[in-house]
């Protein structure tokens, strides 16, 4: 891990034991802080800044490597801090990878198992039964295998992130560490099971002899959509559940009603065309067209006021969980 | 003077406590709509509560309890400083607060230099991932990067001893050796300030040595800065220079270590006599009262006196076999004393009533120091155990006898045999004369 004072730097202070002054392009920054001056320096990698309302009561000489812990405190170095346990994210992730088909005996294989069997049903339901029209010429399994993969992917997502915290109690009540790695690492399972499902899509696709369109290439800003339009909520979920236990029982419910409210198993052309709007205040419509139109190529018409009203209403949870996460973040270890 | 490394100011944190009033929890005869009533007031609050984004409190009622309050210390680099104080004293809560687990309520800490905190062995191990993966994922909780685990892995593995199970789940591993890798991990750990709590009673006798040693390297012989906190007042005389002693919350002591474990033992009025807390009728066979005749008023016991303890016990009905025990203790935790009274060689308390069981010390040789009683009362090993007391009542022994400096130290020894010198060796006389 990268050290605060930049390589070498807290090295070079620790030896020179914490009295004297850092080096060269350190001194230049620090400075001395006269008393009652409300400001206090905080040096991180060659660069100064400062946070008013702290107050300094004697000349004071901050060292780099300071940590300064104050109810109210948001710390401005909090993305930076994030960046700094990185590794700790790979790690996590990396855990919950491990250990998600841990003694089970198909393993893997029920990444594949579940979408499949999904799409059978939803194929023979809407297709068959209601006869609903797919979308253009694509083969209607694949229409709805295309909605699958975003859907799965948003619904494992949501879930595991909005139970992560509580999941991770243990380590949140130990040590200390940005709280916002813990559902972020949480989402990457999820992105796992969406690569295992992508191989099928793949197979698919080879056995209908369908080839996409160069709308292909536009697929990974979609996954990157579903991500955030996962993460948004959440994290706001996440962070409510640390308070109120209420919300793990809503979380399955929201999925359960979602999959159905979504065009997963159905094309978002049934819907009337004055209600495409509103219908597009669910991020995943937006979503699910997007891949279909990626996917099925130009079989699928892209909705463009759909698509920016989905990605207004993701980069608004997006802020929202992200703001609300940060509120309570520091309460976490109380009340968890 | 360098600025000190942890500078902590004012510090204070509260917590919100929720109670359960007698008229909602205990009383069976209340009206059904009263109930109800509490329940949607309750619901209502809490609906409240959660709209405005505020902690949900169990229970009808609350209030506030400072964990901390007020707390001012400084710790210089190089420094171990131990922390003591009773249960709920505060000491988890001020390390919360050093590692930044939690957010204080008021007050500043400032820490110039990276802290990796140890609040329990093991954090973040995960029962189906093996040694290997354990050491790597625990290490970057901890907060080291992936190359500076790789570059101690050899070492952490060595000191944990746990070469042949590498690659087993730590699911199947003995407690003993998920502890040693667990502390084995945290050892390695390279900040500027560790933060430890009580993890130093892991595994068995030789290995809690090296933990003991591991960490005397790691004070001394790195010259890095360790918070301490433990019960065991031994290993903190052996390891902290300072000691800071926090009661309620505050900081009641601040001083050399072995002072502040002296400040500890001597705190508080010695309870020389231990009631039963009125109120209650138990049926099971109990003590009720615990009476420790010292040989001055106020628990404090000149050495070499007689000492008599006496205790009742109540049963209500017969009991078939007992067996009774106590310790006397030192508060280091150390037992000093064990004596038991056992069925088949006495039998006792054949009617129903109460048994007084009296123990005689004719000329009690404890050293100097704070002692307490811990008692039990069981039938024979394997059967019921009726009652354990801990900690209920506890004296003082105080010498006016020798004048030696030793003599006055309640770390010196444990006890004081009789015993007579002989010197034969014929410059003695003259060296001591000198």
């Amino acid at each position: 891990m990268r050290r605060r004072s930049g390589p070498g730097g807290t090295a070079r202070a620790a030896a020179a034991g914490w009295g004297e002054l850092p080096q060269r392009a350190e001194k230049a920054a620090l400075g001395c802080v006269p008393a009652g001056d409300r400001r206090v320096f905080l040096v991180y990698a060659n660069r100064c800044c400062y946070r008013r309302s702290v107050r300094c009561t004697e000349t004071t000489v901050l060292m780099p490597n300071v940590t300064i812990i104050e109810p109210g405190l948001q710390e401005r170095n909090y993305w930076r801090d994030l960046w700094r346990y990185r590794e700790l994210f790979y790690v996590l992730a990396w855990r919950d990878l491990a250990v998600r088909y841990k003694q089970t005996v198909i393993g893997a294989a029920w990444a594949v198992i579940r979408p499949l069997l999904a799409m059978v049903v939803f194929s023979v339901i809407f297709g068959r039964i209601a006869k609903l029209p797919s979308d253009g010429a694509a083969p209607y399994p694949l229409m709805v295998f295309a909605g699958m993969l975003p859907w799965t992917f948003f619904s494992t997502g949501l879930g595991e992130a909005s139970g992560s915290l509580i999941g991770n109690s243990n380590l949140i009540s130990k040590v200390y560490f940005p709280r916002l790695i813990v559902p972020t690492a949480a989402v990457v399972v999820a992105f796992a099971d969406f690569a295992i499902s992508f191989g099928i899509l793949v197979v698919m696709m080879v056995w209908y002899r369908f080839a996409p369109g160069w709308q292909i290439l536009a697929l990974p800003g979609f996954v990157l959509l579903a991500f955030l339009a996962s993460i948004g909520p959440g994290l706001w979920i996440t962070a409510l559940n640390v308070k109120y236990r209420d919300f793990r029982y809503v979380i399955p419910f929201v999925v359960q009603l979602g999959l159905y409210v979504s065009p997963v198993g159905f094309s978002s052309q049934v819907v009337p065309p004055q209600w495409r709007l509103l219908y597009s205040l669910n991020p995943m419509v937006g979503v699910i067209d997007g891949f279909r139109w990626c996917i099925l190529g130009g079989q699928a018409g892209l909705y463009l006021p759909g698509l920016a009203m989905s990605l207004v209403v993701a980069a608004f949870f997006l802020w929202f969980g992200i703001r609300r996460f940060r509120h309570t973040e520091k309460s976490f270890a109380d009340l968890i | 003077m360098p600025p000190p490394i942890i500078s902590v100011e004012n510090l204070s944190k509260r917590y919100l406590v929720g109670h359960r009033t007698e008229r909602a929890g205990r009383h069976s005869y209340v009206a059904l709509r009263d109930v109800l009533a509490q329940e949607m007031r309750n619901a209502a609050r809490k609906a409240v509560d959660v709209v405005r984004g505020r902690q949900v409190v169990q229970g009808d009622t609350f209030e506030e309890f400072w964990a901390l309050r007020d707390v001012s210390f400084e710790v210089h680099q190089g420094e171990v400083l131990g922390i003591i104080g009773r249960n709920g004293a505060g000491k988890s809560t001020l390390l919360k607060l050093l590692s930044r687990i939690t957010e204080p309520t008021a007050g500043r800490i400032t820490l110039r230099g990276r802290v990796a905190s140890l609040l329990e062995v093991g954090t973040g191990f995960h029962p189906e991932l093996t040694g290997r993966e354990n050491i790597y994922l625990n290490g970057a909780i901890l907060g080291m990067s992936r190359a500076e685990i790789r570059k101690k892995f050899d070492e952490i593995v060595a000191f944990a001893e746990v070469e042949r199970f590498l690659d087993t789940p730590v699911k199947r591993y003995s407690s003993g050796m998920y502890v040693r890798l667990a502390f084995a991990v945290a050892a390695h750990l390279e900040p500027e300030i560790l933060i430890v709590d009580e993890v130093l009673a892991v595994g068995d006798a030789d290995f809690q040595k090296k933990c003991l040693g591991k960490m005397d390297e790691v004070a001394r012989g790195q010259g890095r800065t360790v918070l301490l906190v433990s019960h065991n007042m031994s290993t903190l005389t052996a390891l902290a220079d300072r000691g800071l002693m926090l009661e309620r919350g505050r900081a009641a002591f601040d001083g050399h270590a072995s002072a502040a474990v002296a400040a500890y033992a001597a705190h508080g009025p010695r309870q020389a006599v231990y009631q039963e807390p009125g109120g209650r009728s138990i049926a099971l066979p109990h003590i009720s009262r615990i009476d420790i005749k010292t040989s001055d008023p106020g628990g404090v016991h000149r050495f070499g006196e007689p000492l008599e303890i006496v205790f009742q016990i109540s049963h209500q009905r017969p009991m078939a076999r007992a067996c009774f025990s106590f310790q006397i203790k030192s508060f280091h935790n150390q037992a000093a004393i064990h004596k038991e009274l056992c069925y088949p060689t006495v039998k006792f308390g054949d009617s129903a009533g109460c048994t007084t069981v009296a123990c005689r010390f004719p000329r009690l040789r404890l050293n100097v120091g704070r002692f307490y009683i811990r008692a039990n009362l069981t039938e024979p090993p394997g059967g019921a155990i009726y009652q354990m007391l801990d900690g209920v009542a506890d004296f003082e022994v105080i010498r006016t006898d020798s004048a030696s400096f030793w003599g006055w130290q309640a770390d010196a020894c444990a006890y004081h045999e009789d015993h007579q010198w002989e010197v034969t060796d014929a410059t003695a006389e003259a060296i001591l004369q000198r």
